[in-house]
């Protein structure tokens, strides 16, 4: 690692006039992509900005029919929510098994999706659930967010706030973990508004991050069934590949996830 | 503790220091003064070094030096060398190739060293490594060893033509090729051996201290055998006098093989460290561990077995391509011709076998002994070939074993070996009744009715343990003796000190040795510690690998044990004025059969040191040492059986029974042996299912790390382990013992595989069998199926 100035923030504001400041500062949030990147000397920051400490980005609480979640929540705080557990279920199981129990009580969600993996979790929930992330400069909505493998709309002296996820009438998420990182090689969010409309988000597969699966959502809001998506394959061409699985197996992946978060959301 | 003799499970004296994070290991160790050192490493898998300027990090904060390959030559440091001399079958030497601890002029593969950096913190040292500028000129590489042979392939080394290091054959070829021609059935398969990185906990270390006055070197480093260490460092590498260097292996946090190796590393820092006139410690880092350490495995073989129309085997015929990587690492060429070849007799009568080994050098990291070593590359290469066998001629894989057990002893196999002892229909129906075997049809249609596919695997083992003697392993190119030694010192107050040349990095010696002290003596194993891992205190020794410490290592002792016992006996008959031969020793004390005389083992040793009331002529002292060299390798064998279930819409295998039945000989502690066939299990399944050490084709490690290197986790493996043994004493050393530290990762790759290829029912399945892998196989059996 090099060396680095290390800040603790107290308010958005101080976050924000700290990185303005810093030569190339970065915000430093559960630490959990940040750090290993820093010491393996891949990023080396002339400033952190902890925000974690900031009480406005911390917590999880009901606005009106969505959950807000403040940017420095733990996976751990979201796996363990009793209003997301109840409102949002597979969203808590989505939470709980993002890596391993380190990893959860200090990864947050709004550094994962800052950091947006195309391999990470939460950027699946997000845009099935048709989320909205605030920012300290604007509200966007999830599909804008994500712009492409570790491509997000946030300007570089932008910090997020919080995520507001609508709640659903039924949603599932089913992981197929890298059997070394445990990242997933595929993993699908399904969700069903009250309204009968449904959305499916695909992570893990995707060469430029988290996509939706339009054949199968019209599929399901027509029946909301496992059957109803089990013949249906995305095309492997816009797929990633390496040595753990091809484009070809992350296609049968896709499919095979979406049956089974079918089966766990109805 | 208590008086814990041979059988106790005796819980492990030395975890209350690992459990409270006391152990002492090489980076706990610091020095007045001390440097750190950071390599300079090769980017490309082979390139000409054009220059080297290290300028820019000479001037950066807190750097001592920046010292190259060719300060190193210069210096008369010597190459690496290879302790196994192998002739190939023309009769002409193995074709090895020069390594130097830092390369001057070409690198051979990701992560070489060229140069390092000498500086006053660990991040300096890094810095200024980052800023030291290589220019290279690249050149193709080769990475896969069957290409690397073929014409207008890389070339690595003038010396090596085709990459061919040797081209090595044991057995009768005719003797095979008439059994060929009168079989009734031939079993042929293709197989691969899987690379691995054998990633101990602890990764390589070493801190060097070179003392200006006396001349004198004093290294700590992470070694399964210092001593011989201090001989290679010595004697080849000329760093310093033998008797001018003390090696020190303080605890050492696993080893698995791959510190056995004297790697650059080391040397480097310890030659640094007279250059800079300052201690000199560098630490590996996990990505440095995944690139430089000796890998494991890497065949491919081409094997045919012969059978008659009784199903008896009667020919085996093995070609086998080794991948060495990029330089002959310490004891690489062994592995695949003595350590692996000898063992294609497995557990069978086989009345002829040919065996011919090509060995080859390619642009990866050196590969090495990696827990097992050569026996897992023959028990998977075999035990596939019997259950592919069973499969094609239509008999149970059980019965086929059955049928072609060696069931008389001793027995000669074509390839060299000689089995001493064993019961392999023994262990064969314990492992058979622990998994309810006959109930496994019942399974197997129970889980279809879920979707799933279960499959059962067997594998027989045999495996070869405390490579000996000597004079049998010279006269096959071993550089050195492979016996041991042990001193057992009996203090003034009747404790005790065992000095041993073994080294346990993990093992548990301090436990097990000190009970066969307790069972001897009756003494509390409190009253014993055992010694090891410093070249200034231990005689001479070779240190702990191929399960050879209980086997080898306590023969030592136990042979020294006999001289302080006989000398305690002569002390104790004196002072009690009786015949020697009435003495009899237990529970800590001294007595004279059929009386009440007695004294006690401190009475006794203190008469020994006081030295007022001695027989006469017997010099004063009770202190004895011995040197052990067997008359045979032991074997081990045994019995594993997995049971799979696939899901087959993922590939997905989940274990779902294990059973192990072993026959390791005399049990000293069976705690530490479930522990030792636990963590042997756990890798052979990594290797079956999680872990390959992947290049791509320019050569560059894909997996660097554990993001991309898959390790087995709990949940990768069955809730419990069932594990039974049965024991036919080894009849070549006074306990008889066997060894039982790498039969789980010899024995369990092809019960795996076995089950999963039966689960799915192709056996066109390589290691590690990935859940893509097993899917599309299913895919294609699902589909021949349906046509
Ligand atoms: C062993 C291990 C296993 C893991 N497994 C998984 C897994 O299975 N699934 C998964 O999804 N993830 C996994 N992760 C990643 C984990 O979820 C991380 O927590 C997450 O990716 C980053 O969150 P963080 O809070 O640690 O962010 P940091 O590492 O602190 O920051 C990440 C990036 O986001 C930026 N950032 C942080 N906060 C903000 C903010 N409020 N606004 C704008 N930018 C911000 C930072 O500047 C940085 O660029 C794993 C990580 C590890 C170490």
């Amino acid at each position: 690692m090099y060396e680095t100035n290390y800040h603790r923030a107290g308010s958005v504001a101080d976050a924000a006039a700290l990185l303005a400041k810093a030569d190339d500062g970065k915000l430093l949030s559960g630490g959990q992509t940040l750090l290993p990147t820093m010491k393996q000397r891949l990023a080396a920051p002339s400033d952190l900005v902890d925000v974690t400490k900031i009480a406005e980005l911390k917590g999880i609480c009901e606005d009106g029919n969505a959950i807000s979640i403040g940017a420095a929540t733990t996976h751990a705080e979201v796996a363990a929510s009793d209003l997301v557990k109840q409102k949002i279920p597979g969203l808590a199981k989505l939470a709980g098994g993002i890596g391993d129990p380190a990893v959860r009580h200090m990864g947050t969600i709004g550094g994962s999706i800052a950091n947006n993996d195309p391999a990470a979790d939460y950027p699946s929930a997000l845009v099935a659930l048709n989320a909205t992330v605030t920012t300290n400069k604007r509200t966007l909505s999830a599909e804008d967010f994500f712009t492409g493998m570790f491509e997000t709309a946030l300007d570089d002296d932008e910090i997020v706030t919080s995520v507001s996820f609508p709640a659903a009438a039924k949603s599932a998420y089913a992981k197929y973990p890298n059997p070394a990182s445990r990242y997933a090689m595929a993993g699908v969010f399904v969700a069903q508004q009250a309204d009968g409309s449904v959305r499916v988000a695909v992570t893990g597969a995707g060469q430029d991050g988290v996509f939706r699966v339009p054949e199968m959502e019209s599929a399901l809001a027509s029946n909301f069934a496992p059957d109803a998506v089990a013949g249906i394959s995305v095309s492997a061409d816009n797929l990633l590949s390496d040595i753990h699985g091809s484009s070809a197996y992350r296609a049968n992946l896709v499919t095979v996830m979406a049956k089974r978060a079918v089966e766990a959301a109805s | 503790m208590g008086v814990d003799g041979i059988g106790a499970r005796a819980v492990r004296k030395e975890d209350k220091r690992f459990i409270t994070g006391k152990g002492r290991y090489t980076d706990d160790m610091t020095a007045q003064g001390m440097g750190y050192a950071a390599f300079v490493r090769s980017p490309h898998a082979h390139a000409k070094v054009v220059s080297i300027d290290s300028s820019a990090a000479e001037d950066m904060p807190g750097v001592d030096a920046v010292l190259t390959g060719e300060q190193l030559v210069g210096d008369g440091i010597g190459n690496l060398i290879c302790g196994w001399m192998i002739h190939s079958k023309d009769g002409s030497p193995m074709n090895m190739g020069a390594w130097r601890a830092m390369e001057p002029e070409i690198v051979r593969f990701v992560g070489q060293a060229v140069a390092v950096v000498i500086a006053d913190t660990a991040a300096q040292a890094r810095d200024a490594a980052d800023a030291v500028v290589v220019e290279y000129e690249e050149l193709d590489a080769i990475v896969d060893a069957v290409a690397a042979m073929e014409d207008g392939a890389p070339q690595l080394h003038p010396e090596a033509p085709n990459n061919l290091i040797y081209d090595w054959e044991i057995g009768d070829e005719a003797a095979v090729n008439a059994a060929f021609e009168g079989a009734a059935h031939v079993t042929k398969m293709e197989i691969t051996n899987n690379r691995l990185a054998p990633n101990p906990m602890e990764p390589r270390a070493a801190l060097a201290i070179y003392d200006t006055a006396e001349e004198h070197f004093t290294l700590y480093t992470t070694s399964q055998n210092p001593h011989v260490a201090r001989l290679v460092l010595s004697a080849f590498y000329a760093v310093a006098p033998e008797h001018k260097l003390r090696v020190i292996a303080p605890d050492v946090g696993g080893g698995f093989g791959s510190k056995i190796y004297i790697y650059p590393e080391e040397m480097v820092c310890l030659w640094a460290s007279k250059r800079t006139e300052r201690p000199v410690k560098w630490v590996s880092d996990r990505t440095e561990a995944f690139l430089t350490d000796a890998h494991g495995r890497d065949h491919n073989s081409v094997a045919e077995m012969a059978l008659d129309a009784d199903n008896k085997i009667t020919g085996l015929r093995v070609k086998t391509v080794a991948n060495l990587g990029a330089y002959m690492s310490l004891f690489s060429s062994s592995v695949p011709t003595y350590l692996y070849a000898t063992l294609l007799s497995g557990q069978y009568n086989i009345p002829a076998i040919h065996a011919n080994v090509k060995a080859v050098y390619t642009n990866t990291v050196p590969v090495d002994a990696y827990r097992g070593a050569g026996r897992p590359e023959a028990t998977y290469l075999l035990e596939r070939m019997m259950e592919t066998a069973a499969r094609e001629v239509g008999l149970s894989p059980a019965e086929l074993r059955r049928k072609n057990f060696i069931t008389e002893f001793p027995h000669q196999t074509p390839v060299i070996m000689c089995y001493d002892a064993g019961d392999y229909s023994a262990t064969l129906d314990a492992a058979m009744a622990a998994i309810d075997y006959d109930g496994f049809a019942a399974r197997k249609a129970e889980a279809a009715s879920r979707g799933k596919l279960r499959g059962i695997g067997l594998s027989c083992y045999i495996e070869a343990c405390g490579i000996a003697p000597s004079a049998a392993v010279g006269s096959l190119g071993a550089g050195v003796g492979l016996w041991e030694s042990a001193e057992v010192r009996v203090n003034p107050v009747g404790t005790i000190e065992v000095l041993t040349g073994s080294h346990s990095h993990g093992q548990g010696h301090e436990t097990t040795f000190a009970q066969l002290i307790s069972e001897r003596f009756g003494l509390d194993t409190d009253a014993v510690s055992i010694v090891h891992g410093d070249t200034d205190k231990v005689q001479f020794g070779m240190g702990t690998y191929g399960s050879r410490s209980g086997a080898v290592g306590m023969s030592a002792i136990v042979k020294a044990l006999d001289k302080v016992e006989a000398k305690a006996k002569k002390i104790a008959a004196h002072l009690m004025e009786a015949a020697e031969g009435d003495i009899t020793i237990e529970g800590g004390e001294l007595k004279v059969a059929g009386t009440d005389k007695k004294l006690t083992f401190t009475e006794v040793a203190l008469a020994a040191y006081t030295a007022h009331n001695l027989p006469d002529g017997m010099e004063p002292g009770l202190k004895e040492g011995a040197f052990y060299d067997p008359t045979n390798f032991t074997f081990p064998a045994g019995t594993y059986i997995c049971e799979v279930e696939v899901d087959p819409e993922t590939g997905t295998t989940d274990i779902i029974s294990f059973v192990a039945s072993d026959d390791f000989g005399k049990i000293i502690n069976p705690m530490i042996v479930e522990g030792q066939v636990h963590g042997g299990l756990t890798q052979g399944i990594g290797q079956a299912m999680l872990e390959n050490a992947a290049y791509d084709d320019t050569g560059q490690l894909l997996t660097a790390s554990y993001m991309d290197y898959c390790m087995p986790r709990a949940d990768d493996l069955p809730a419990e382990y069932r594990l039974s043994t049965h024991e036919t004493l080894c009849p070549g050393n006074p306990l008889g013992m066997k060894g039982c530290g790498e039969a789980g990762a010899i024995g369990s790759p092809p019960a795996v595989i076995n089950a999963i290829t039966d689960a799915i029912g192709s056996n066109d399945l390589s290691m590690p069998a990935t859940p893509e892998k097993v899917w599309q196989l299913c895919q294609t059996t699902t589909k021949a199926a349906a046509e």
